[in-house]
């Protein structure tokens, strides 16, 4: 495995009861790299993103994180090594204050926390004058916002963010899009699942295309958008 | 020829039969060891069925509000001291100032025909109806506010109800002569045979009583109707989506669980022949129920009746162990300590057997199950006819 | 004809209009109002009753605040909980007293207990206690969490890990309640105790004769409530709490052992039910059969206040217990006195009043 790898899922097969959603799904995270993860509905690519961050017990496969092999850990082990994960609905605790749901997110974490969230903070101006506020009653928007800063608290060392963008108005995606790029562009690796495939490619370095919980493609970003399959298959070209 | 292949024998299918085997040689067996009269033991064993059978009445009527229904009902009491109270009264004669003191007795006025001996039966039919009628009635009530909200707040809620219902019965002293009993009240078709030999025929209409609720149950839950409720109880969200009025449904089945329980409750108050608030305690009149249920196995109406009988069994066998000359420190504490094996029984059989002796058919549909017999029904000439397998005897 | 039929359409509309307003008012202001009114009226009317009740008010709040937390962090009804805090009422009785019941009903004690430490039965300032009730109760604090672990470790995370529907926990509770009973009874007998004999020195409060026992049990109430409140809201501990309340999943998600907020939770439920115990018998009684019983003002004290809120479970406990008392006191026209044998019956129909008029309680968050 080369050096650089922070995150590998090699060969993953999960599913809910009798219902098998993969079928041997592989995806390596470089360093600092951004990586998408798209495909129709149905692909299996919010299942993936749960089996890799342990939510879902793998069938057989393997995950690594730098090297280390965490299938299977308990989550609050997977987080402590470095893993953050946002889930696409209910990302906040409604009745905790801004400050607290951040406190929470650094639950793991033992020093640096005041400079964490100064840094946080930075990333998410908005948050600051409200940070005092129960999150049940930010907009749709705050709430992604918070939730991200929530992941962020722990400086992982991957954030696996699921559909950051569903159900938002289109100047909210480009809000959050930009700063899912700032996050990245100070070194987190992210592994990014989402439906609104053009969008995502074009601020991601790599990409996968998922069919039916299996890979079926998968390279540059900028190669996967003038793909021929992929455009007349999910980006409605 | 060929012979049906030997069916494999699993320890979760002999275990119905096997506790309800060993919970009669128990009974017998004590009952013999302590009389060594096989009158005596006939005589027993006569009463405790017929308790057992009432009981199991009532245990189906939570069946339907817990099993079928998903209500999740902490005051069987409420009903069952309902129904038995208001059996009594409708029964009785009037009360003759002094000793005692209640509301009602309309046993006279109800003997309509002496010529046909209405006495002997139609005020214990009238009571019937009225104790089914009241505690439906109670039922609906209380649904309005309770039914909408979270299953948990109905039961704190009926909890209430049964703690108040018993206390108006202790307080109000003129209503039910409070705590020192309602007694002498009327049994059915007392006129047939003498005094000693009463409690057969009161076995034969326990047990009449319980076979009419069930088989009407059966046919119930199996109808369409039964099946929405099921739905409702695994997934109230979806059920509504379908387009079902999940409160009505609930509320149908709440109320006819409520008209059982009345049911059994008056049939008790005949056979116990007096009453006080004392019989109805959260203990004996909804913990015991619930255990009944649990063991047996929620959602299945034969499970409520094997539970009645193997709780039932269970607790008189406890209680038959009390004739023997214990050891001063148990003795004195043996009903304590039938408590705590009662209430650690309960949590074995979550723990241990969570689905209860007999666990929920998960055919439901009568027009099913004869889909699935007539396809497995062996053709008539050919030898090579496929045994039946066991889930169509289960389901007939 | 059309004016008509648009008058009419309006005067429906107003109409509605008016009665979402009066429905809001009932069950908005109009509640609170009405909560304030009936202290005032108890304060000028029933003096001694109000006292007694806001005592045992105090005294639910405290048993309801533990229902508050294991409904908030495992999301099932402790029906559990009114026996547990008599058990632990007569663990502090044994632990002071050394008294258990004998081979035939007689009463023994143990030699060793710690009521025999020096002064330990020594009447603190004007108390009818001394500091061995308080050893004791602090010893039954330490032995009920754990009780409340193990048992969460032999039943109730079985449980969980089956995912078991919440009723199926509710159930398991009444049958644990149960037990406690039973081992109360056979530990102790039915008959009433108390933890200490003789004379209760009071103190005269606005004309009203107030036990400086009740004096301690609310201020003890009080002081509890308010540590509650500071660890939920201001330790890393609590905030973790009351996150797994709102979202068990993303708390997960954030790295939070839940198993281990789980079992913090119970400690900290099974401490406040040893002292709410304690002050539950030290104002009423030490009888087994009151455990089942006090479930109902339990109950209704968290709900009333919203389950799942520490403050609202506080102002729920002195409702509930201030309308209990009150109302065995008065007069009531129609209906005449009412008995006080009912007194547990009307928490019930405060909790009635409360689902019909605001199913989510004072302080709930809205469904």
């Amino acid at each position: 495995m080369p050096e650089n790898v922070v995150l590998e899922a090699r060969d993953v097969v999960t599913g809910y009861g009798e219902v098998e959603i993969l079928h041997g799904v592989s995806v390596t995270v470089h360093e600092g790299e951004m990586v998408a993860v798209i495909g129709p509905n149905g692909a299996g690519k919010s299942t993936l993103l749960k089996a890799v961050f342990g939510l879902l017990p793998l069938r057989s496969g393997r995950v690594f994180l730098k090297g280390e092999d965490v299938t299977n850990q308990r989550t609050d082990e997977v987080v402590r090594k470095g893993l953050s994960y946002v889930p696409q609905v209910d990302n906040v605790f409604p009745s905790l204050t801004i400050l607290e749901n951040l406190e929470m997110g650094a639950f793991v974490r033992r020093d640096g926390r005041r400079d964490r969230l100064d840094q946080v903070f930075s990333l998410f101006p908005d948050l600051v004058t409200r940070k005092g506020e129960v999150a049940g009653r930010l907009s749709g928007g705050q709430r992604q916002m918070l939730a991200l800063a929530r992941a962020l608290m722990l400086d992982p060392q991957v954030l696996l963010l699921d559909e950051p963008s569903a159900s938002l108005s289109p100047k909210m995606v480009g809000l959050i899009f930009d700063r899912i790029r700032v996050i990245n562009q100070g070194g987190t690796a992210i592994l990014l699942v989402e439906q609104n495939a053009r969008e995502a490619l074009s601020i991601c370095h790599r990409g996968y295309v998922l069919a039916m919980g299996a890979n079926r493609l998968d390279g540059e970003a900028k190669g996967l958008l003038e793909n021929a399959e992929v455009g007349r298959l999910y980006l409605g070209a | 020829m060929r012979l049906p292949a030997p069916r494999r024998i699993t320890v979760a299918q002999v275990l119905p039969g096997l506790a309800a085997a060993a919970v009669t040689a128990v009974i017998l067996g004590i009952s013999f060891e302590r009389s060594g009269d096989v009158g005596a033991v006939v005589s027993f064993y006569t009463s405790f069925l017929t308790v057992a059978a009432l009981l199991a009445i009532i245990s189906l009527g939570l069946n339907i509000q817990w099993g079928y229904t998903g209500v999740f009902n902490f005051g069987v009491a409420a009903f069952f001291l309902v129904g038995a109270y208001t059996a009594a009264i409708v029964t009785k004669a009037p009360a003759t100032a002094g000793f005692e003191n209640y509301v009602g007795g309309f046993g006279e006025d109800l003997n309509v025909v002496p010529a046909l001996a209405t006495d002997q039966w139609f005020p214990f039919l009238v009571a019937l109806l009225a104790s089914a009628t009241i505690c439906g009635v109670l039922a609906f009530v209380l649904s309005i506010p309770t039914l909408r909200l979270r299953e948990d707040y109905l039961a704190i809620a009926m909890i209430g109800v049964a703690e108040l219902l018993r206390r108006i019965t202790i307080e109000e002293h003129g209503l039910v002569n409070g705590t020192r009993a309602l007694g002498g009240i009327p049994q059915p078709l007392s006129g047939l045979t003498s005094n000693a030999d009463y409690k057969y025929i009161m076995l034969a209409l326990a047990l009449a009583a319980l076979l009419l609720v069930f088989v009407a149950l059966e046919r119930g839950v199996r109808s369409p109707w039964g099946r929405v409720l099921r739905a409702l109880r695994e997934d109230e969200l979806t059920t509504a989506a379908s387009g079902k009025n999940v409160y009505a449904f609930k509320t149908q089945g709440f109320v006819l669980g409520a008209v059982i329980m009345g049911i059994g409750g008056a049939m008790f108050a005949f056979q116990s022949r007096a009453i006080s608030p004392n019989t109805f305690t959260h203990f004996f009149a909804t913990f015991l129920i619930w255990t009944m249920l649990i063991v047996g196995g929620s959602g299945n109406n034969r499970g409520a009746v094997l539970g009645a009988y193997v709780v039932w069994g269970f607790w008189q066998a406890t209680q038959l162990i009390q004739t023997y000359d214990l050891p001063s420190v148990i003795a004195l504490r043996i009903s304590f300590i039938r408590d705590l094996t009662l209430g650690a029984l309960i949590v074995i059989v979550l723990l241990l057997m969570p689905r209860g002796l007999l666990p929920e058919e998960r055919r439901v549909s009568i027009w099913a199950e004869r889909q699935v017999r007539r396809l497995r029904r062996p053709p008539r000439d050919g030898p090579d006819a496929p045994a039946a397998p066991a889930a169509a005897d289960e389901a007939a | 004809m059309a004016t008509i039929e648009a008058g009419r359409e309006r005067f429906r509309a107003a109409l509605r209009d008016y009665q979402r307003a009066a429905g809001g008012f009932l069950t908005g202001a109009g509640l609170w109002l009405l909560i304030g009114l009936f202290f005032v009226w108890a304060f000028f009317q029933h003096r001694d009753a109000l006292v007694t009740g806001l005592v045992t008010g105090s005294v639910f709040a405290l048993g309801a605040i533990g229902i508050t937390l294991i409904y908030g962090i495992l999301k099932f009804g402790h029906f559990a909980h009114g026996d547990s805090m008599m058990l632990s009422a007569y663990l502090a009785f044994f632990l002071v007293s050394g008294v258990i019941v004998g081979e035939r009903q007689d009463t023994q004690a143990l030699p060793v207990n710690l009521g025999d430490l020096p002064g330990a039965g020594e009447r603190i300032w004007e108390f009818s206690f001394g500091y061995g009730l308080l050893l004791a109760m602090a010893a039954a604090a330490v032995i009920m969490a754990g009780v409340f672990i193990a048992l969460d470790r032999a039943v109730y995370r079985p449980l969980r890990r089956r995912r078991s529907g919440i009723v199926i926990f509710s159930i398991a509770s009444l049958g644990l309640a149960l037990v406690i009973r039973s081992l109360m009874l056979i530990f102790w007998g039915a008959d009433p105790r108390s933890y200490t004999r003789g004379f209760r020195s009071s103190f005269d409060l606005l004309g009203t004769r107030v036990l400086y026992d009740q004096l301690f049990i609310f201020c003890m109430a009080m002081l509890l409530m308010a540590a509650v409140y500071l660890l939920l809201y201001r330790t890393k501990l609590g905030k973790a709490m009351r996150a797994m309340a709102d979202n068990p999943d993303l708390a997960r998600i954030s790295g939070i052992n839940t198993e281990q907020i789980v079992l913090w939770t119970w400690g900290v439920a099974g401490a406040l039910v040893a002292v709410a115990g304690v002050m539950l018998a030290l104002q009423a009684q030490l009888k087994p059969e009151i455990g089942f019983i006090v479930l109902l003002p339990l109950f209704a004290a968290a709900i009333v206040g919203g389950i799942g809120s520490p403050h609202g479970a506080l102002l729920g406990g002195l409702i509930v217990g201030a309308v209990q008392e009150v109302a065995v006191s008065t007069d009531f026209p129609l209906l005449g006195e009412v008995s006080p044998g009912y007194k547990f019956s009307i928490a019930f129909i405060v909790l009635i009043v409360i689902l019909l008029v605001r199913p989510r309680g004072l302080f709930g968050a809205k469904q």
